[in-house]
């Protein structure tokens, strides 16, 4: 799978939710694009990703 | 041959710019051709726009306007004052891309924070002692009439949620999001591109310290999303915001809505 234009492995059936908990990040605190479209929130744990997907991670940190 | 002086359309029978000048003000004017402001004399052309600006006396309304604008890339003008922007919170980034945005003229600026000035923000906001307790939207407010009162300034006291994110910001082309906490910053990036296909996003993430000012760029990490900061530096115990590196980033989102305004969206 392309993770943010790398190459990354997947496992079979992961979750969204695995995956990024796995990664570490703060599923609070980002935007998840899943092959050019944004995934809702509320579908990050049913979400069953494969080698062919494309994510785009973006990752706020504070300040303003 | 016509050209445009101070705003409104003249002609001038085959003259050099300080002999425009001398036509139709003084030798002491400064002279304003297409932007540049000139030094030495130069031939003008037809549709050239030529401001003369008499030191230290208040024009009229309209003459202001154009003398205010002079100093813009020409044809630049017409397209922002039809450009309509929404800026979602009004700290460190908002506050300051609200002034660049009046200084340039964008004409409808939206400004929403529900928060009231405090002393911390002195620090990096544009806001003085006399704001303090003020509502940010209307310290604000004020400021930009000062600045650039022929734009439209429309401002809401509330907090912004994932609810209203529709009702605020779906007739805006372009939201500039500067939030300060991450989890607001994302909320408001996940809401806009869940429920509003037609508006662009410039964000910003990572401006806090005093590391390299060459670090905050300007990226575009999905179609509708630009973000910019250094991505990396959070405000945190130990790494406080201050007001040069808040100012850069708010620098580079202000000169990425004023590019997309005129039309480019590369970064």
């Amino acid at each position: 799978m392309k993770l943010n234009g790398k190459t990354v492995p997947v496992e079979k059936g992961q979750t969204l939710f695995e995956f990024l908990t796995a990664y570490q990040f703060d599923c609070k605190t980002i935007a998840v694009e899943r092959n050019g479209a944004i995934v809702p929130k509320a579908e990050y744990e049913s979400i069953r990703l494969s080698d062919e997907d494309i994510l785009e991670i973006v990752r706020f940190v504070g300040g303003g | 041959m016509q050209v445009e002086v101070n705003g409104k359309k003249r002609t001038l029978a085959g003259c050099s710019a300080f002999e425009a000048r001398a036509l139709l003000g003084s030798e002491t004017d400064i002279v304003i051709v297409n932007g540049f402001q000139i030094d030495s004399d130069c031939p003008l052309s037809e549709k050239d726009i030529l401001t003369i600006i008499r030191k230290s006396s208040l024009p009229g309304q309209e003459e202001l306007e154009s003398m205010m604008m002079a100093r813009h890339t020409p044809e630049v003008h017409k397209r922002l004052k039809q450009g309509r922007v929404a800026i979602a919170g009004l700290g460190g980034l908002g506050s300051n891309i609200a002034v660049m945005l009046a200084r340039i003229g964008v004409g409808q600026l939206l400004l929403v924070d529900f928060d009231i000035v405090e002393p911390s923000n002195l620090n990096r906001q544009s806001y003085y002692i006399r704001h303090l307790g003020m509502p940010k939207t209307l310290a604000l407010q004020s400021q930009l009439a000062e600045i650039n009162p022929f734009i439209q300034i429309e401002t809401r006291m509330e907090r912004v949620e994932a609810e209203n994110v529709a009702e605020l910001f779906g007739d805006y082309d372009i939201l500039c999001e500067a939030f300060d906490k991450p989890d607001a910053k994302a909320m408001l990036v996940n809401a806009v591109l869940e429920k509003l296909p037609d508006v662009t996003i410039v964000a910003a993430s990572g401006m806090a310290g005093f590391s390299s000012s060459n670090l905050i760029k300007t990226t575009r990490p999905l179609e509708r999303l630009y973000v910019c900061g250094d991505l990396e530096n959070g405000a945190r115990i130990g790494t406080g915001l201050m007001a040069p590196r808040v100012q850069i980033c708010a620098g580079h989102q202000a000169n990425m809505i004023l590019r997309l305004l005129v039309g480019i969206e590369e970064i």
